[in-house]
């Protein structure tokens, strides 16, 4: 047992343990799923060693039998694709808990267990190395944000709940039919080595490759969200409760992304060359039409939403170049919207805290009232944008230097995306943070309290490091997107 | 003969649960009589240790034949005969504080039960039509009485006769077909009946055997409640006790799935291409009717009923595919959905209180706050109803599916995955309306689980647990009985 393992296991223990704690000692569940939390955020850090010496290889692997026939195994390990996934994910998860703490009152046992067992779930699919367990994990990582959306959301809760859920299975009813037609046809869910026994001309799907990319794609275009597939998303995540809202647009809809880099490109190569076109497409349509409704929403909530379509396009973009510089800001790209994205809908949720409402209109200088509030959601709206010297730039500029690589007319398309974030997010700080108090801010809104420093200043922090050095974090991406496409062009013959 | 006249120690041990079972029915139907109205309690305990006690027959006997290769016990009669009487005392822990709250503890009850188990166990056993077909009007004869077992109850009546009506009809027609084959091959013994078909001097008529198949389908889709024979299950699950219908819906089912896969494999293998069709449709029809009907379904006994139509609908699947991964499929699933289901009847017995006053989704209402650990566990069960991993329910249908796509049907795979999909939708609604929706008056003054029923809903959900983590120990037993029917 390594430390992945333990990293896996022990949110996966918190979570049977923390539902087991009696249910009215409130105080006694928050501290000791945030205790679990932080331990497993260490813990993962210990993970980074390793990867850093040797990314395109898997570190912490471990494999062993779960099922003898079919053979199913418990196969994980980390890479240098991973890596950052997998800590964004432990990372996040303590920050969301501290970010509930005052505001889930009601059944808070169930609550804070299931994000343990969300985070087990997300974890998990960022490590699993075999298709079954991938699919599993997967799995297990929908019914807790089920619950989290249908039990604590907004008004609409329970039809966005259903909505999600019904969205992510039909997509994930058909991965699991390619996953079982793989099996069939190879003997082995293990996916290392699937992708050997294709490079070694063992396994050769001719035909079939097109329907059984096609078959992960759409599970995974649902859950990026890929335009036209996205309608499921700002009904998610508008009605989440804020932590919610988080771990679903900073990590769930990363499992979407990351399952496209890890299975599509180096398993399907030839159908994912031949369906790039419209997959492109549809990206660029999915930036222009997230920026463009997001500018026209009068719910905070609703337009981060959008504008996580849009910037999710730049995420499919990148990897459909299947160049090494796209690729590498696709990846980057994942952790910065999660990093930006996660802090907008923590900041926009402690404005809904203190005056009860989502709508623009209901708001207007909530700055003067709270100042470090709104430097804040300045510095991180700003972030979002693709400001020089904050997260979303790098990624933003490596892909679309990757994009212009294969086609320029793309990268103008693109680029009007990110005039367009400008639009609806610097006009969304102007009516809600500058202006005149209302009334109802005057007497509502006070500033940060520690615990929400507590929760906010890592991620700015983040977003400057990430933004100024990204040579902290892009080599070991880069070492690996390597080996994808030394993978990829090899398999596509 | 006269040798054989007296059977031997050993095939007396084959036959030793039936025996056991019936001689108890027996004497529960004697001791009714003569044990007061307030003290019936005790008949329901001689049940239960006489199922328990048959179970650990069933595990003594050696496999082999008994009477003259009427009857044979191997892997695969055993696992059928383990999963009934399992089924058995399930129900009767769900019945005992049911009847008593309904003033209805009767003796009869019991017997009846014992008796349709014993009809199950012959079911998965019999090798041979006539036996079957005893073994099916047992387990079916006793199971009619239990539906209107409430004889004051309308809604009962009407079950009852409904379901013995239609019944009727369903095993005429299976007696019809069973005539036909003896009368095309003079035999009524599976085994022998499918060397007749190989052997080309012997060989009948195919089209005469594919419609003797056909009258035999028809009888036996009726039983498992395969489409088009599927429109009984809906009223007469409704109408039943609940915890009849936890009855209904798995044990004589998996008895019936256990003679329909007998009957198909052993015996009428070699025409496989002539029903495969047949079966083919009628798996994607039973899917399709099952879950588009139980999406807007208001009661959960009829939105359960159809639920148990779609899953005979995935069983179906792994039926058409005519092979040994597909029986084994067919087997896991119907052990996994009989605990996961018994469970959430058991959960819906809970909920329904005297008369079964309370039967619609929305009696569930704030189910998860008043009662978290009964909602946590009707969640495992519905979860695992959808097929999420780590619960036996997925672990059911990943099997059917890969048998059938092994078979190379892919249309019916991807068919039956998005039903599985659009299936998720009305199992949580009932999740929805426990977590989701604010308490109402209906849960408020629930009382806690009785004993007996705290006992069935665990048992199951452990039995479900257990198969989604743990599925390969049922799998490979399934796998190794598999054999043996072929």
């Amino acid at each position: 047992m390594n430390l992945l393992d333990i990293v896996l296991a022990l949110p996966a223990i918190g979570f049977v343990a923390a539902l087991l704690l009696p249910k009215d000692q409130t105080n006694l569940i928050r501290n000791f799923v945030l205790f679990v939390s932080v331990l497993t955020f260490v813990l993962s850090l210990g993970l980074i060693g390793s990867v850093l010496d040797s990314p395109a290889k898997m570190a912490f692997e471990t494999n062993a039998s779960w099922i003898q026939y079919p053979a199913i195994r418990y196969h994980v390990g980390i890479d240098g694709l991973s890596l950052w996934l997998v800590i964004l994910t432990t990372f996040l998860t303590p920050i969301c808990v501290l970010v509930s703490w005052k505001y889930i009152q009601k059944s808070v046992k169930l609550f804070y267990a299931l994000m343990l067992l969300l985070m087990v779930g997300c974890i998990g699919v960022f490590v699993a190395l075999d298709l079954f367990l991938f699919y599993v994990f997967w799995e297990v990582s929908l019914v807790p944000m089920y619950f989290l959306v249908g039990i604590w959301g907004h008004e609409k809760r329970i039809y966005a709940a259903v909505k999600f859920f019904l969205f992510t299975m039909a997509g994930s009813v058909l991965m699991l039919g390619a996953i079982i037609w793989l099996y069939n046809k190879s003997g082995t869910f293990d996916l290392p080595l699937l992708v050997d026994m294709m490079a070694k001309g063992r396994l050769t799907l001719g035909d079939a490759q097109n329907w059984l990319f096609l078959a992960f794609f759409i599970a995974f275009a649902i859950k990026v969200p890929l335009f036209p597939l996205h309608t499921w998303l700002p009904d998610a995540h508008g009605e989440a409760p804020t932590a919610g809202s988080v771990m679903l647009a900073s990590v769930m809809l990363k499992l979407g992304c990351y399952g496209l880099v890890r299975i599509c490109l180096p398993l399907f190569p030839e159908a994912s060359h031949a369906n790039a076109g419209w997959i492109n497409g549809l990206a660029i349509a999915g930036i222009i039409y997230g920026a463009l409704v997001a500018m026209v929403q009068p719910n905070m909530k609703r337009l981060v939403a959008y504008s996580s379509v849009s910037h999710l396009g730049f995420v499919v973009l990148g990897i459909f170049t299947f160049t090494q510089i796209g690729l590498d800001g696709a990846v980057y790209q994942m952790l910065n919207h999660g990093i930006s994205t996660g802090a907008l809908f923590i900041l926009v949720g402690y404005v809904y805290e203190r005056t009860h409402s989502l709508e623009i209109k209901d708001h207007g200088g909530v700055g003067t009232a709270a100042p470090w509030l709104s430097s804040a959601f300045v510095i991180t709206a700003l972030a979002s944008v693709g400001l020089p010297l904050l997260n979303n730039f790098v990624g933003e500029f490596l892909v679309l230097q990757g994009v212009a690589q294969v086609n320029f007319a793309y990268t103008v398309l693109a680029a009007l995306g990110v005039i367009f974030s400008a639009v609806y997010m610097l006009w969304m700080v102007q009516r809600v943070f500058y202006g005149e108090m209302s009334d109802q801010v005057k007497h509502r809104v006070s500033d940060f309290v520690p615990r929400e420093y507590a929760t906010v200043v890592p991620l700015v922090i983040m977003m400057v490091w990430m933004g100024v050095y990204s040579g902290s974090f892009l080599p070991p991406i880069t070492a690996s997107n390597a080996q994808t496409l030394v993978m990829e062009h090899s398999n596509a013959r | 003969m006269p040798v054989s006249a007296i059977p031997s120690a050993a095939e007396l041990l084959r036959f030793a649960p039936e025996t056991l079972l019936t001689v108890v029915g027996v004497i529960l139907m004697l001791l009714e009589p003569f044990t007061p109205a307030d003290k019936k309690r005790p008949l329901a305990w001689l049940t239960l240790i006489s199922l328990v006690a048959a179970l650990g027959l069933c595990f003594v006997c050696e496999p082999g034949s008994a009477f003259s290769n009427l009857i044979v016990v191997d892997g695969f009669s055993t696992f059928f005969r383990v999963l009934v009487i399992c089924v058995g005392i399930l129900t009767v822990l769900c019945s005992m504080n049911y009847l008593w709250v309904e003033g209805h503890e009767r003796a009869e009850y019991w017997s009846l039960i014992v008796w349709a188990v014993v009809g199950q166990c012959l079911m998965a056993s019999a090798n041979e039509l006539i036996l079957l077909f005893i073994g099916l009007e047992c387990s079916s004869i006793a199971t009619y009485i239990l539906a209107g077992f409430l004889r004051d109850d309308k809604r009962n009546n009407e079950a009852a006769l409904k379901y013995f009506l239609l019944g009727s009809f369903a095993t005429a027609f299976l007696l019809y077909g069973v005539s036909w084959i003896y009368g095309l091959t003079g035999k009524t013994n599976l085994s022998e009946i499918r060397q007749a078909l190989l052997n080309p001097q012997t060989a009948p008529e195919t089209l005469l055997v594919t419609l003797a198949v056909g009258f035999l389908f028809v009888g036996l889709a009726f039983k498992v409640s395969a489409a088009p024979f599927q429109m009984w299950t809906p009223d007469v699950y409704q109408g039943a006790p609940a915890p009849v219908t936890a009855f209904m819906s798995a044990g004589p089912k998996a008895a019936a799935f256990a003679m329909f896969l007998r009957i198909f494999l052993t015996g009428f293998l070699p025409v496989g291409k002539n029903w495969e069709p047949i079966l083919w449709v009628s798996a994607l029809l039973t899917m399709i009717m099952g879950n588009f009907a139980a999406l807007r379904q208001a009661n959960i006994k009829r939105l359960l009923a159809y639920s148990s139509i779609a899953h005979a609908g995935y069983v179906m699947v792994a039926v058409t595919t005519h092979s040994e991964v597909g029986t084994a499929a067919a087997m896991f699933y119907l052990a996994s959905y009989a605990f996961m289901n018994v469970g959430a009847f058991a959960v819906v017995t809970h909920i329904a209180r005297k008369d079964e006053r309370y039967v619609e989704v929305n009696d569930l209402a704030g189910l998860g706050q008043r009662q978290p650990l009964t909602a946590g566990l009707l969640t495992l069960f519905l979860l695992s109803l959808i097929g999420i991993p780590l619960t036996g329910g997925f672990f059911a249908k990943f099997y059917v599916f890969k048998a059938a796509l092994d078979a190379n049907f892919i249309w019916l795979t991807v068919l039956g995955l998005l039903n599985s999909a659009l299936a998720a939708y009305y199992y949580l609604r009932i999740i929805v309306v426990m977590y989701m929706q604010p308490p109402s008056a209906t849960t408020e003054n629930l009382p806690p689980l009785a004993p007996g029923l705290r006992v069935a809903i665990f048992a199951s959900a452990a039995a479900t647990l257990f198969l989604g983590i743990f599925p390969s120990t049922v799998l490979d037993y399934a796998g190794a009985a598999a054999q043996f029917v072929k």
